[in-house]
């Protein structure tokens, strides 16, 4: 099996154009794994580890933004600048796996996959990020809400690849949260991120449904609700809950129920509503 | 002129494991790291279906691919066709019928992994699907079709005990399920196989938990004479009870003689899954009666135990639930009745806890709802009916050993509660986790209690000897024995008798393998006193020879002399001289076999004095539960358990953490999903075991009553701290939440749903 490693952004736009058919590889934490499971068996696979501008972040002040290349890993968004623009994402990077597993497994590759189990999807989601891809016909900006299909499905054309994605530096409250039955290293059985952007609440809702899914109506519900969203009353902060979950449509696996997802998502959502607030 | 003497690692020293470094350091060569001169590989090819008639199998395609040398079915097995440890009832091959997904059915020897893989996929197996057994309640009786010649009931075992009319002033009823646990070692299951030139014999590097066992079912089924297969221990990498059935050594064997070359076999982790038993899932319900007080006074019980496809140790897994009905407690009357069945699931044997795990989550389960229907506490209710040596069972055995169940309970209860979970908590200590889902105020502490009695050794009339030789020249021991170490402790322990008894500081063991007589098997909690008790013998021989030696040099009497820290003294006289000068230009080699007093077979009525010995051990859990999540988090497990006399202060406290980690698995996270026969979790990613965030503190006592039935006054320490953690810390969740929860383990929705 040929693996092509590319050293720069237009050199793997080129080696994908020349091979369509490539796995392309970063991180490999998802992809290894199917491969070493004989689930996959890839014709050749593209390296994208020796790009060293993956693996750059940068802040734009003006535009109160942040982008972080696809080849930057979960540790790296655990703390540091990328913590203190994106709170949200570093409580769901530290979500990820092991520290060897944050140490490789990278944004882009989350995207790739695009589980509904994915960690950082939700925040993503609820951040209303963009996808930044590039091929040889250029770059090509998605917003996150178009990118995410299906389940492991994305509008990621065969010949892109993943470059970066831009988060919004809110500045205001962000937060994450992640049920597993285990305390560390485990996939999501639900997961939800809450954030207040340009003074609307969003919550979006992870392992709950074929994509990320947006909780509209519990938006829309906690935004003519209150005036302030420093200040929820648990009261609001429940009903909100229960008309998130209402918007879940989990199923039953062998990791969890949907009666269950379906509950954890009221939890979760409550108590990110009023989480880092007064009260 | 003044001797230094040097620190020597005998009995009750920590002294550390002669492999421990090389293992930390990853130099330790695990059996799946052997490799051989023009080695092949081997690989298995499994059922999809759970249950199905088999219509034809073709391996022509097979056969063609570049690189696969061998290909077999059940046609080229040359022995006995089946297998098993106590019922010869599980094919080499499946032939005819596969009664569980993932059962065997070829194997294919080839020159690379990928080749193996090609070749599987290149056998054409023509299925027709049966109805699956999947109920365990329809495998009693005659609901469904026998699905094995059999029989669907592997055996049925009742309890009679006193006066069975007698009725409680109080009755506490329950029901409680136990999920299917998996042992999940670490070093997946491995072999590697050496032909003899003659092709009439095999060399087998396997892990494995007994030797002897394995060579005998492999040489029945090779249909060679016993010592033309010849087994020596690979490194194993954890066991559990899982490496007590053969699983790839026969088809190692079989492919590395019909191709005449070396072959290795290896399990990745999801095969591993469908390669080896579980622990038996069951369902029991129990019936405490009791007086006004809480003392105990009948208790009847109904357990079923789930083996799966094939027998295993089913049989006896029943025999040690049923037997242990009562728990460590005083019990005059009792009526038990108890199933092992066939069905279509995963075949289930032994784990850690064999069969007792299963009684004393029910049993304890009782306790706590004894203690509330009286109005008593946890701690009072087991005191009260705490056992006593001297005491009978329900099978009507008098319990010898030492029995410390009181003291054990107050030890553990004097144990310092953990401090209250802070306002400020870091995340990590809270239920959740590092998926950040509750703060301090939601979370609600709960405590609980488990207390256990645990049969050691193998019981019903079974004599499972171990054997051990010594051989003491120039100041330096050997040993030689079959016991397998599969990171229990015995290649740290054996070197500590024979410098306890010898007086040496050189002692080492010698390759552990079929050349010499059988250990038994690793595992009943038994080789500290069985193969502690044979080498600890052979020592003993050794050194009666020695003694005799030196007395004829000396012309003192052998009777008078005495070991000394690193000295033979004369107890009467003034004479002393070192062992190893004693032992110069010498060789001494004893060989001595270790029994355990006879057992009896259990009667139509289940009385019999059918177990060896017993150990104790009490639990404390303190737990924090998030109620509205149902997650949750282990803070602290006291212990303080029975152990004869420690050996080896670091080995014994090694043994309770593992365990408690082990059943706090099962308490918490710990099973094999299985739907209508099929397993739904192979994998570590699905089937989660504790991590370090997961693991309580454990703050032990380790209470020493030495056991005078024991060789060396010591009683097995491996399982009882897996058996009563469970059981507390589920008691820990329904003292937070305030809701009755009968099953393990406890999911999330079983707490907030």
């Amino acid at each position: 099996m040929p693996v092509l490693i590319a050293h720069t952004i237009s050199e793997a736009t080129e080696i994908l154009a020349e091979n369509p058919d490539a796995t392309i590889l970063n991180g490999g934490t998802d992809l290894m794994v199917e491969v070493n499971f004989n689930h996959r068996h890839p014709s050749s696979v593209l390296l994208l580890r020796n790009v060293p501008q993956l693996r750059e972040w940068s802040i734009d002040s003006s535009q109160q933004t942040i982008t972080i290349g696809a080849g930057v890993p979960y540790a790296a968004m655990e703390t540091g600048a990328i913590a203190a623009a994106v709170p949200a994402l570093a409580q769901a990077a530290r979500t990820v796996g092991s520290p060897q597993i944050r140490a490789a497994g990278t944004m882009g590759g989350n995207l790739g996959t695009c589980s509904p189990a994915g960690d950082t999807l939700p925040v993503l989601s609820a951040l209303e990020a963009t996808i930044h891809l590039s091929s040889q016909d250029g770059e090509r900006i998605v917003p996150f809400g178009e990118f995410m299909v299906g389940p492991k499905k994305n509008s990621r054309l065969q010949h892109e690849i993943i470059t970066a994605v831009t988060l919004p530096i809110t500045g205001r409250r962000q937060g994450y949260s992640k049920v597993g039955v285990r305390n560390a290293m485990v996939i999501s059985v639900a997961s939800a991120c809450f954030a207040v952007v340009d003074d609307t609440p969003r919550l979006a809702m992870g392992s709950v449904g074929p994509t990320i899914l947006r909780a509209v109506k519990a938006e829309k519900f906690l935004t003519e609700a209150t005036t302030n969203l420093n200040i929820i009353s648990d009261e609001i902060a429940r009903e909100f809950g229960q008309i998130a979950s209402t918007e879940a449509r989990p199923i039953d696996d062998h990791r969890s129920t949907a009666q269950y997802r379906a509950h954890a998502i009221k939890v979760l959502a409550s108590r990110l509503a009023v989480r880092g607030t007064a009260s | 002129m003044s001797s230094v003497k040097t620190k020597r690692d005998v009995l009750g020293t920590s002294s550390l494991r002669p492999d421990g470094g090389a293992k930390v350091k990853g130099d330790f060569a695990f059996t799946s790291d052997l490799h051989a001169e023009n080695m092949l590989w081997g690989a298995t090819l499994r059922s999809p279906h759970p249950h199905a008639r088999i219509i034809s199998i073709d391996t022509t395609a097979a056969w063609k691919i570049a690189g696969v040398e061998c290909v077999v079915t059940a046609d080229d097995v040359p022995g006995q066709l089946t297998y098993g440890l106590i019922s010869s009832d599980q094919p080499v091959f499946a032939k005819d019928v596969v009664r569980y997904m993932g059962e065997p059915i070829a194997a294919v020897a080839a020159d690379h992994p990928e080749t193996c893989r090609r070749a599987l996929a290149a056998i054409t197996v023509v299925y027709e699907v049966l109805p699956v057994l999947f109920d365990p309640e329809l495998a009693i009786g005659d609901d469904f079709e026998p699905i094995h010649p059999e029989g669907n009931l592997i055996r049925q075992q009742r309890i009679v005990h006193g006066d069975t009319s007698v009725v409680g002033d109080v009755i506490v009823e329950g029901h409680y399920v136990i999920g299917m646990q998996d042992q999940a070692f670490l070093g997946t299951e491995s072999a590697l196989a050496l032909p003899d030139a003659d092709g009439q014999g095999v060399e087998v590097f396997v892990a494995t938990q007994w030797l002897h066992e394995d060579q005998k079912q492999m040489a029945a089924c090779l249909n060679l004479p016993t010592e033309r297969v010849r087994l020596v221990l690979g490194g194993v990498g954890g066991a559990f009870g899982a490496r007590e059935d053969i699983s790839l050594q026969v088809h190692t064997a079989l492919l590395a003689l019909r191709t005449s070359r070396p072959v290795k076999m290896q399990y990745g982790r999801e095969e591993s899954f469908f390669g080896h038993v579980h622990r038996h899932p069951a369902t029991v319900w129990m019936r405490h009666h009791a007086t006004n007080e809480g003392k105990i006074v009948k208790i009847e019980a109904r357990f079923v135990f789930d083996g799966g496809a094939y027998a295993s140790t089913s049989a006896a897994v029943l025999i040690n639930g049923v037997t242990h009905t009562q728990g460590p407690y005083k019990c005059p009357v009792a009526v038990v009745d108890g199933y092992a069945v066939r069905t279509n699931n995963p075949p289930c044997g032994a784990m850690r806890g064999f069969g007792v795990v299963q009684a004393c989550f029910a049993h304890e389960g009782q306790m706590d709802k004894l203690a509330a229907a009286v109005g008593t506490d946890p701690v009072s209710i087991r005191l009260m009916n705490a056992m006593e040596t001297g005491d009978l069972l329900i099978t009507g055995q008098p319990v010898e050993s030492v029995a410390p169940v009181a003291r054990l309970i107050r030890e553990t209860n004097e144990i310092p509660l953990p401090p209250d979970l802070a306002m400020d908590a870091n995340e990590l200590e809270l239920p959740g986790g590092s998926g950040i889902t509750a703060e301090r105020k939601h979370i609600k502490r709960g405590i609980g209690w488990g207390v256990s009695i645990k049969n050691i050794m193998y019981s019903e009339g079974f004599d499972d000897y171990s054997t051990a030789r010594c051989t003491l020249s120039d100041g330096k021991v050997v040993l030689k024995f079959a016991t397998s170490e599969v990171g229990q402790g015995f290649v740290t322990l054996a070197p500590q008798i024979a410098r306890s008894v010898l007086g040496v500081t050189d002692a080492v063991c010698d390759t552990i393998d079929t050349q010499i007589g059988s250990a038994g098997s690793t595992s009943a909690s038994r080789q500290t006193w069985m193969s502690g008790g044979a080498v600890d013998g052979a020592c003993r021989l050794v050194r009666e020879r020695l003694f005799e030696v030196v007395g004829a040099q000396h012309n003192i009497e052998p009777i008078r002399f005495a070991i000394e820290d690193d000295e033979i003294v004369d107890t009467a006289g003034t004479f002393r001289m070192s062992v190893i000068e004693a032992s110069q230009g010498i060789t001494i080699s004893e060989t001595f076999e270790h029994h355990h007093r006879p057992t009896e077979e259990l009667d139509e009525n289940g009385q019999g004095n059918c177990h060896v010995a017993f150990a104790f051990v009490a639990h404390r859990a303190v737990v924090d539960v998030d109620p509205e999540l149902g997650l949750v988090k282990v803070v602290q497990i006291a212990t303080a358990q029975d152990v004869g006399q420690v050996l080896n202060p670091l080995s014994v406290l090694g043994q309770i953490e593992g365990g408690i980690a082990q059943g706090l698995g099962l308490a918490v996270m710990e099973e094999i999903i299985v739907q209508e026969g099929r397993v739904r979790n192979p994998s570590f990613t699905d089937y989660l075991l504790p991590t370090a965030l997961d693991a309580p503190v454990v703050v032990a006592r380790m209470i020493e009553e030495y056991e005078q039935q024991a060789p060396l006054g010591a009683k097995g320490v491996g399982e009882p701290p897996c058996i009563s953690v469970t059981p507390a810390i589920v008691a820990a969740i329904r003292d937070a939440i305030g809701k009755d929860i009968d099953r393990c383990p406890v999911r999330p929705q079983d707490i907030c749903l």
